[in-house]
């Protein structure tokens, strides 16, 4: 029977705060960049110009449908063959992460802006709002708050998915974790802490929400 | 004598394989107010909907004021900017409201305002305050949309189309969405606009008040006037028997017969 111990983990505290710090900032990176390419391909893909739309179309089912394992080691191993230009593991997760996550972020705002009733689009029209005045003014506040639930859902996903830098050696939680599983031939007590570390931090969220998303049902 | 506020020559539209207006030629003059009537699907809200152009036609000419414009091919389409200096001159008032649930009564009616003429907030509110006074609604400032009935949602939108301060105010079905009880007060708006001089173009099928308020009244069929004339002489003496076939529908009092009462 395996003997579980817990208590050596303590040691390690500081690695693992100090990888749970770079998961954090990393998942922040990703989901603020993710957005504004989310944002730009949708706007992109709702285009009246079709290279635009054949543009993001293409982008947005290239990053949906492979692999976000495989889109992160090839920013970092055979884009700088392709380009000629180094980049760091960072830069590499940053960048990939983020179009990845972008991708699936395009597709929930693109879905909201599209379930506004075309009405609005008109009324904005007829008022003498140039198109751009109509979504900034009434189409994307309204819009907006259909999102919510569903980006919110997907920076959750987002949040987990920074566990796979560990791959291209960017010192995150799980990283970290690894280090401390060689260290201490106890990988057990430290890849079920690491679970937990994530579990504490994302179930708040999901009930975040699943409130709002209760909120919207009422208010619609 | 003066010309027309609003000229429309030879206007064709089709949707795919659907032609649903076919050379319609229109005038209206400067405070008068037209009536549009006729079967759904005789294409009456969409010669409305060309009138701010709304919906693009594909061949023929509109003025409304001083600007003009020509349709077809070979014409290049007026861009994003024109269209909407346009439209800006020019109140459209919707079937369903079309309000903008997102903001109070009072920021329905300043948004334009604030948005397309860059008035001041202040100014903005004060001519909304104004407006709303005008079409009852003073004490429905702050409330959103969602708390309204439909008749207070129609006379807000009334308000929004007129915080333009627009030349012509285009009706399309006003009141065809709008319990029967509610529909009064929103033709009691109309009816006020039209004493103080408004150009008027009402889509509707309120035959009574098409007789009442308007100067003129087309009736429409499979996208063509197939009647045009003087309130009075169309709807009580219509020389066209499509157009009595389609009055005949309405009591004497100008409301639809349901099912069961007619003949």
């Amino acid at each position: 029977m395996y003997q579980w111990d817990f208590a050596f983990l303590w040691s390690y505290r500081w690695l693992f705060l100090k990888g749970l710090g770079v998961t954090v900032a990393f998942t922040v990176g990703i989901v603020l960049l993710g957005l504004v390419i989310g944002q730009l391909a949708a706007l992109a893909k709702l285009s009246k110009w079709a290279p635009l739309r054949i543009l993001s179309h293409t982008y947005i089912e290239l990053f949906r449908c492979t692999p976000v394992l495989v889109q992160l080691v090839w920013f970092y191993y055979a884009l700088p063959v392709l380009s000629g230009i180094e980049i760091s593991a960072v830069s590499a997760a940053m960048l990939a992460l983020s179009l990845y996550g972008g991708s699936f972020y395009a597709e929930i705002i693109r879905g909201g802006i599209v379930s506004i009733d075309p009405g609005q689009t008109e009324a904005g029209a007829a008022l003498g709002m140039t198109p751009f005045q109509t979504m900034r003014r009434i189409i994307l506040p309204q819009a907006f708050k259909r999102m919510v639930p569903p980006l919110m859902n997907q920076s959750i996903i987002q949040f987990k998915n920074t566990s796979l830098v560990s791959v291209l050696a960017v010192p995150d939680l799980l990283y970290q974790g690894q280090v401390a599983a060689h260290d201490s031939y106890r990988p057990l007590e430290v890849y079920t802490a690491i679970a937990v570390a994530y579990f504490v931090i994302l179930y708040p969220l999901t009930i975040l929400v699943r409130k709002g998303e209760e909120a919207l049902a009422r208010n619609d | 004598m003066e010309k027309p506020k609003i000229e429309i020559s030879g206007l064709n539209k089709k949707f795919g394989d659907l032609a649903v207006l076919k050379g319609i030629s229109l005038s209206v003059e400067a405070g008068s107010v037209v009536a549009i009537i006729g079967p759904s699907g005789s294409g009456k809200s969409t010669l409305l909907r060309c009138i701010n152009l709304l919906v693009t036609p594909d061949g023929g000419q509109i003025r409304v004021g001083e600007d003009a414009f020509t349709f077809g091919p070979g014409t290049k389409l007026p861009g994003t900017r024109d269209l909407a200096r346009f439209r800006s001159n020019t109140g459209m008032v919707f079937q369903h409201f079309n309000l903008f649930p997102h903001m109070s009564v009072l920021g329905n009616v300043m948004e334009a305002p604030v948005t397309v003429r860059k008035k001041s907030k202040a100014e903005a509110r004060e001519l909304a305050l104004a407006l709303l006074a005008k079409v009852g609604l003073s004490d429905k400032a702050d409330e959103f949309p969602a708390r309204l009935s439909g008749g207070q949602k129609q006379r807000v939108a009334i308000a929004r189309a007129l915080a333009m301060q627009p030349d012509v105010m285009l009706f399309d079905e006003a009141t065809s969405a709008l319990d029967p009880e509610l529909v009064g007060e929103v033709l009691g708006v109309m009816k006020k606009l039209a004493t103080e001089g408004m150009t008027m173009v009402i889509v509707t099928h309120e035959i009574a008040f098409a007789r009442e308020v308007a100067d003129r009244v087309i009736f429409m069929r499979d996208g063509i006037v197939a009647e045009e004339g003087p309130a009075h002489q169309v709807i009580d003496a219509p020389r066209e028997t499509a157009t009595q076939a389609f009055l005949s529908h309405f009591h004497r009092g100008g409301h639809h017969q349901t099912a069961e009462t007619a003949p």
